[in-house]
């Protein structure tokens, strides 16, 4: 998101799923996933090559599903994007494919990003990456003759020291290729959360109001008191990766967590455990008893998204309806009716000043429809969307600039949203931690298809359990040969933070050297171990890389 | 644009468009049981004949595409004649081990009853395999119900792309296995139920709400586990989520959806879910907080939210607005994180809000 | 095989027999003895000569000359001066206004008859199939040099369409329009196949002509090629025919160095490949689009039609599909011209026609006979009688999936049309002669067992029809059949001809329908006396397994 507002003015998927599906005639997927992941895009991007012989090019360390269907699956070395990408734009340069008109309508800095570029010729990349030259001109030779080309990805890019670096990179490569703001095209970061997008987009956010109105501008302070009829805090908020480590420091004294499970999707799951159990007060407002949950001095039970009405956004900036479909269960409440009741609560102590007759000062909203007209009043990308359209069967990517606007499923069609979109030549930085003496295979971390998250709904679904029923760690046969696993065994994973015990699964997935586990089962979480080392922009953290023991457990 | 008449009325479609599509158009229905608009034509049922003018014997609609000035016919004696001799072969071999299916009327059945023919009377009287077939969590397998109409075949190969279901012998012995004749999920089978979801005889069914009757009502919203925002059917009966079904109409997947989303929905109905508020006891006594936070009890709305705002507010009041965190959802509605960004920066004055999206 | 130069028919119809043609028949017999012409002279009877004033008569051929009326004291003076001296007796003649329809198309064989006319099996057992220089000897790729260096392909087609050739797979479509339909149809590649999946039980002329003679039709292959615009052509040989396979490859690679074959064909510019495919065994893959499918890696299920594969042929572009014997054809005809060919056959189907002969006959093989030969000519004449002197009762036609001909057809020429009118149809070319201790309820069963094991189980009608069928058909064999099924059987036969998605399902359903209309009291014996007339069905439940074995040896 902070990269692809660097380099064009705003951060979202550019192009629809269903238009890079049809109209992209080359794919390259790095660091998603998507068969898993986003598993109905992913079997779309499946058909698109069975049916439409797009040339789709997988760059990912693990063998993964989709690569089954790839033209080409470039293994490269973990934390080495920037390389791989400076390498293919080096021979995409060479061999004179850019897009030299959009380089000199549509953009700026190219010949700063030519300087770096000019470092990263293929031998020196083949080096880094582990990809062999070949494979690299192969590579790019599909993605830069196979217009339009659309970039698709996902955590595998993000969550790294240089996860913003990252995405910067892949901007500047459509950017060199013209492959912006055309049908089929694209840059595309897969959104993991089916509202995360929405959740971005309503200020959820430490820096931005709805609608990424930044929270230091005039403007936006002006605006946001006028309406709600209070004083506004001027500076940015902590980030979650921030927010439960400054618990330690005294800095933050109370947590009120909706819907989440800061033990199991975190970094460093014992050190969160520590700073969450030395916090004042935590209200969590919860469908499940979870791990963060024992930590929690007030639980309320909220419902489910078959009990609510609203709406979601989706990866790719469709606002969709959520429909009640069954009534809370026993005495659960709907949970925007819960804020509501806690905010009209704490108002009426008193001890915040709140001028009462500002135009939405007021929390007695009477739907959720109700609060969709309040937001878009506020939030110029929703400024056009209600209930009673998406009801109306409209069909509505944000922005959606009025009542009568039709919405925006492609971004950036003839100009950016900064205007010139803005190459920013990207150098390699290595992961915080790789493998030394004393932890020597490097861990990647990620989800599996049968679960979710830190599998709080999913290990709650009986046929799921039946089918991925434990975590099972990923290591490949050398690795599994050389410490004595014969078949499936139990294996023991330790970082400097912490260790697990879980199945081992002997497979190809992973190259040698590395082992792949997931956060869904909170007695083997791979965050037991994970780094909480993080983006200095975005303040992801590093889950995709760090250094791990393995040891089989003999008995 | 083809101009062509099906019965008598004037019909215009695109080149390439398929008869039973073009009547399908022009609000002509023709019956059919292997066809699906979202799949490869295949001509295998043959209930979809029509006559075609200058042709002598019948033609399949789904496979015949049309042409200019083409005269169809879509209903007439000698055809009826014929689907019921369609109907009747094909009951003749299906077998129904007399279970609750929940599925209501399957369309094999529809046909049949339009056609006026009694299963009862021409089904076979013996199962030529096993009922539940196969040891999936998610599909019921019972191949007693197979017409061989191939549209979980072309379903997983042309919506999943995965290829688990195929055809094995010819003839009267040809029959549809996974894999090599092997359980599904050894074939490679992600479980994603679209070979249940086009299945128009109950052969292929969902396991979980076999015998869970037909919903009251259907409701159709959005997914929610991943970004990509399938919108899906939840079939509601008394009050319960028994089912999972495609809205055909989504305009996201269509018919096609994940495991998670077809199948991972019995959390909504878990015994785990917390249904009442519950506040530590030390809260209630006001007595310091004991290590470990002590036991829970189980409190009333005023009471939880009276004791949740207090301490908010007092931690806001005590130590400023920023020693407050405030974390949204992603698995929420914009809605409601709306007012949790409200909530953190009016109520309690903090931009100290985040929420999963960097996890 | 003998080759005979002469044949005379004497006519055994009821009215002919009344007026003593047994006796004409018998003095011809003794004649043609004394003069040593009986090795040479083929005599056969035929019984429709349409009813005319000029009964009794005699036809001999190839002059096609009619006497008649014949009185037994002529025969003597027919035989000394036309079949010995050579003279027509001009006064014997049938006066003109006597000559109704039928002995028009009788006069219309002239010249047709009765020597084995070979043009497709010319050079079988002739010369080295291995050794391309001995087929280039014997006018080998002659055509091919003609048609490239002297030819347009568009005056390929014009002298193929001229020449009246029709596709000897089985329907019988003209050969010259399919070509051009595939030559104008819009498409970026264009494809010969040679459909050499010859399954069709007890027939094995492919096989002969692979065999014997493959680069005749390699050379057809290229020709077409040529013609339709296509660069690449695979043949589709069944997969038992390990030698035809063979001797095709080699032929592929002897043709490839003496420049028949590759870029640049004798210098035109015309580049040609060929592929060669192996079937696996399964008789649907005969039918033309499941041999596409086939080829194209799939499940060999016939595909729906139209579009047919004139357009939307092997991976959807236009496609050339014929069959071997069609091919074969071709050089002779580029060779020597359409008109030589029109001279053998009849004026609506051209040419000559290479029959499977097989069953109860004295001498069973591959012949090749002119178009309208009819079936008594070939079984007396070709075939040398019936075994033992058994009483012909009936021959199949065309493998599994032609008719059922009774005696009372016998003498229905063998060509496009007259089958057709006559409600029988020719196949492809197996002819299966049983006699009267053949049981046609039996003849049936078999054939509908091999129908329901061979059905490609797609379409519904096919893969339950034919079982459905096949059972009850069973039932009557064992006792156990009801004369109501009779109505059933018809019914269900009608509907599997009309909602079949191809031929096999289509065919499945004619002998049935040939069994109730030219025998149903023998049918009807076995239900309502509870017997097999010819002692054939045992009218007992047969034991399954068995029938399992059986079903294994299909």
């Amino acid at each position: 998101m902070a990269g692809l507002a660097t380099a064009f003015g705003s951060g979202a998927m550019t192009n629809p799923m269903e238009d890079v599906v049809q109209h992209a005639r080359a794919m390259l997927i790095i660091g998603s996933n998507t068969t898993e992941q986003h598993p109905v895009f992913g079997t779309k991007i499946r058909q698109a090559v069975l049916k439409r012989g797009v040339k789709l090019v997988v760059a990912d360390p693990r063998r993964i599903d989709i690569t089954e269907y790839a033209t080409l699956h470039l293994r490269h070395k973990p934390g080495t994007d920037i390389p791989l990408i400076n390498g293919l734009m080096n021979i995409i340069l060479a061999n004179g494919w850019q897009d030299d008109e959009f380089i000199a309508n549509r953009t700026e800095g190219f010949d700063e990003l030519k300087a770096v570029i000019e470092e990263y010729p293929p031998e020196k990349v083949a080096e880094i990456t582990g990809v062999p030259v070949e494979k690299l001109r192969q590579a790019a030779e599909i993605l830069a003759l196979n217009k339009p080309m659309a970039v698709m990805w996902a955590m595998g890019i993000t969550q790294h020291i240089v996860g913003v670096r990252n995405v910067m990179d892949l901007a500047n490569l459509q950017m060199l290729l013209g492959n912006l703001g055309v049908s089929g095209g694209g840059v595309n970061p897969l959104r993991g959360q089916n509202n995360v997008q929405g959740a971005c987009d309503m200020g959820a956010l430490p820096d931005v109001y709805p609608g990424y109105q930044k929270v230091n501008t005039e403007t936006a302070i002006q605006k946001f008191e006028a309406a709600w009829g209070a004083k506004m805090s001027e500076h940015f908020g902590m980030t979650v990766t921030e927010m439960i480590p400054e618990i330690e420091s005294g800095k933050i004294k109370a947590l009120y967590i909706l819907g989440e499970d800061p033990v199991m999707s975190d970094p460093n799951s014992s050190h969160i455990r520590h700073c969450l159990e030395i916090c004042d007060f935590i209200l969590l407002q919860e469908i499940f008893p979870s791990e963060t949950s024992r930590y929690a001095d007030v639980l309320l039970p909220g419902v489910s998204f078959a009990e609510k009405t609203g709406t979601f956004t989706n990866t790719e900036r469709r606002i969709q309806m959520v429909r009640q479909a069954i009534p809370p269960l026993g005495e659960a409440r709907q949970d925007w009716r819960i804020i509501s009741e806690l905010a009209q609560r704490i108002l009426a102590f008193g001890s915040r000043q709140v001028n009462a007759n500002a135009p939405f000062a007021q929390w007695n909203y009477r739907d959720t429809a109700q609060i969709m007209d309040e937001i878009a009043a506020l939030t110029p990308s929703y400024a056009g969307v209600s209930h009673a359209r998406l009801e109306a069967g409209e069909q509505l990517h944000w922005p959606v600039k009025d009542a009568n606007h039709p919405g925006t499923p492609i971004l950036h069609v003839g100009q950016f949203t900064r205007g010139k979109g803005k190459f920013t030549p990207i150098e390699h930085i290595p992961p915080q931690e790789m493998p030394d003496d004393d932890y020597p295979m490097l861990l990647n971390t990620g989800r599996v298809l049968y679960h979710w998250h830190g599998g709080e709904m999913t290990r709650r679904a009986t046929g799921l359990m039946q089918v991925y029923g434990q975590a099972l760690v990923e290591i490949n046969p050398d690795d599994a040969e050389r410490l004595g696993l014969n078949g499936n065994k139990r294996v023991r994973v330790s970082s400097r933070r912490g260790s697990i015990e879980a199945e081992a699964w002997v497979t190809e997935r992973v190259p040698p050297g590395m082992v792949f586990a997931n956060f869904h089962f909170p007695e083997a979480s791979a965050n037991e171990l994970t780094i909480a080392a993080l983006d200095p922009v975005s303040k992801i953290p590093e889950y995709k890389i760090c250094a791990v023991r393995v040891e089989a457990i003999r008995g | 644009m083809i101009s062509l008449k099906i019965n008598g009325i004037p019909v215009e479609a695109p080149e390439g468009t398929t008869v039973l599509r073009a009547a399908e158009q022009a609000g002509i229905e023709i019956p059919t049981l292997c066809d699906h608009r979202d799949l490869t034509p295949y001509g295998g049922c043959r209930l979809c004949v029509v006559d075609v003018k200058g042709w002598r014997f019948p033609m399949a609609s789904c496979t015949l595409p049309v042409a200019p000035d083409m005269e169809v016919t879509t209903e007439s004696p000698a055809l009826v004649e014929s689907r019921r001799t369609i109907l009747e072969l094909i009951l003749s071999n299906y077998y129904d081990a007399g279970y609750e299916d929940s599925l209501g009327e399957t369309q094999l059945m529809r046909w049949a009853k339009r056609y006026g023919v009694d299963p009862a009377k021409v089904m076979l009287k013996k199962p030529r395999f096993a009922v539940n077939s196969d040891p999936n969590p998610f599909i019921w397998v019972d191949m007693n119900k197979c017409i061989l109409c191939t549209r979980c075949i072309r379903a997983c190969a042309e919506i999943q792309g995965r290829f688990v279901w195929s055809l094995v012998e010819r003839g009267f012995d040809t029959r549809v296995v996974a894999g090599a004749d092997t359980d599904m999920l050894d074939a490679r089978c992600e479980s994603c139920g679209a070979c249940v979801a086009y299945c128009p005889t109950g052969a292929l069914n969902n396991k979980m709400s076999l015998s869970l009757g037909l919903p009251d009502k259907v409701v159709t919203t959005t997914c929610t586990y991943c970004g990509v925002g399938c919108q899906l059917d939840l079939n509601v009966k008394d009050g319960h989520v028994v089912r999972v079904t495609s809205n055909p109409n989504a305009p996201v997947n269509g018919m096609h959806l994940c495991v998670k989303g077809r199948y991972g929905y019995d959390f909504i109905h878990h015994a785990e879910r917390l249904t009442k508020p519950l506040v530590r006891q030390y809260l209630l006594e006001g007595t310091p907080r004991p290590k470990g936070r002590g036991e829970w009890v189980e409190v009333d709305w005023d009471t939880a939210l009276d004791i949740a705002a207090r301490k908010l507010a007092g931690t806001r009041d005590a130590y400023g607005a920023d020693s407050v965190g405030v974390l949204a959802s992603a698995k929420c509605l914009n809605e409601e994180n709306y007012l949790m960004n409200k909530f953190a920066r009016q109520v309690i004055g903090t931009n100290n809000i985040d929420h999963c999206a960097r996890l | 095989m003998k080759i005979t130069r002469s044949m005379v028919l004497v006519s055994s119809d009821p009215l002919s027999l009344q007026r003593g043609s047994l006796e004409i028949y018998r003095r011809f017999q003794e004649k043609l003895e004394s003069y040593q012409l009986a090795e040479e002279v083929a005599l056969s009877t035929i019984t429709d000569v349409g009813n005319t004033e000029a009964s009794p008569v005699v036809v001999i051929y190839p002059e096609a000359v009619i006497y008649g009326p014949v009185q037994p004291e002529n025969v003597d003076r027919l035989v000394s001066e036309h079949l010995y001296k050579g003279h027509i007796v001009e006064e014997m003649l049938v006066p003109k206004r006597h000559l109704p329809s039928r002995m028009a198309w009788l006069q219309s064989r002239k010249g047709s008859l009765p020597a084995q006319q070979r043009i497709l099996l010319a050079r079988v057992g002739k010369i080295d199939p291995e050794n391309i220089e001995d087929y280039i000897l014997h006018d080998g790729y002659q055509a091919l040099a003609k048609a490239l260096s002297k030819m347009t392909p568009q005056q390929v087609i014009e002298e193929i369409s001229k020449s009246g050739l029709q596709g000897r797979g089985g329907a019988g479509f003209p050969t010259g329009r399919k070509w051009s339909f595939v030559a104008s149809a819009p498409g970026n590649k264009r494809y010969v196949i040679c459909n050499a999946d010859e399954s069709e039980p007890g027939t094995f002329k492919d096989r002969v002509l692979l065999e014997s003679d493959p680069h005749a039709i390699l050379e057809a292959m290229i020709i077409a090629g040529y013609a339709i615009h296509a660069q690449e052509g695979y043949i589709y040989i069944r997969g038992e025919y390990e030698l035809s396979q063979k001797r095709f490859l080699k032929a592929i690679e002897q043709a490839h160095e003496y420049g028949f074959l590759g870029k640049n064909i004798l210098g035109s510019n015309f580049d040609f490949e060929v592929h060669l495919h192996s079937g696996a065994g399964a008789y649907v893959c005969g039918e033309e689009t499941a041999l596409i499918e086939s080829i194209e890696g799939k499940r060999g299920e016939p595909r729906s039609r139209p579009p047919y594969p004139t357009t939307h042929g092997l991976w959807g572009q236009p496609t050339l599909v014929n069959n071997v014997e069609t091919l074969a054809n071709v050089p002779p005809i580029l060779l020597h011209g359409a008109e030589w060919y029109r001279r053998f056959g009849t004026p609506s189907s051209p040419g000559t026609k290479v029959f499977t002969i097989l069953g109860n006959v004295n001498a069973t093989g591959v012949i090749e006979a002119p178009m309208g030969i009819t079936l008594r000519e070939v079984i007396n004449i070709y075939a040398q009688g019936m075994k033992n002197g058994a009483a012909f009762k009936l021959a199949q036609t065309g493998g599994s999936s032609g008719s059922l001909i009774p005696a009372s057809l016998q003498d229905t020429p063998l060509d496009f049309d007259s089958p057709r009118k006559a409600g029988v149809s020719l196949g492809s070319g197996a002819l299966l002669i049983c006699d009267d201790n053949t049981c046609v309820v039996d003849l049936v069963k078999v054939l509908l067992r091999f129908f329901r094991f061979e059905s490609c189980g797609k379409c519904t009608p096919c893969r339950i029809g034919t079982q459905r069928c096949y059972e009850t058909i069973r039932a009557i064999t064992e006792g156990g059949g009801q004369l109501s099924d009779l109505d059933g059987l018809l019914r269900l036969a009608e509907q599997m001809e009309r909602l079949s998605n191809c031929g096999l399902g289509q065919t499945a359903a004619v002998p049935i329908r040939d069994m109730l209309k030219h025998f149903r009291t023998e049918v009807e014996a076995h239900i309502r006396l509870g017997i097999c007339p010819t002692g054939i069905c045992r009218m007992v439940p047969e034991d399954e397994t068995a029938e399992l074995i059986e079903n294994q040896m299909v």
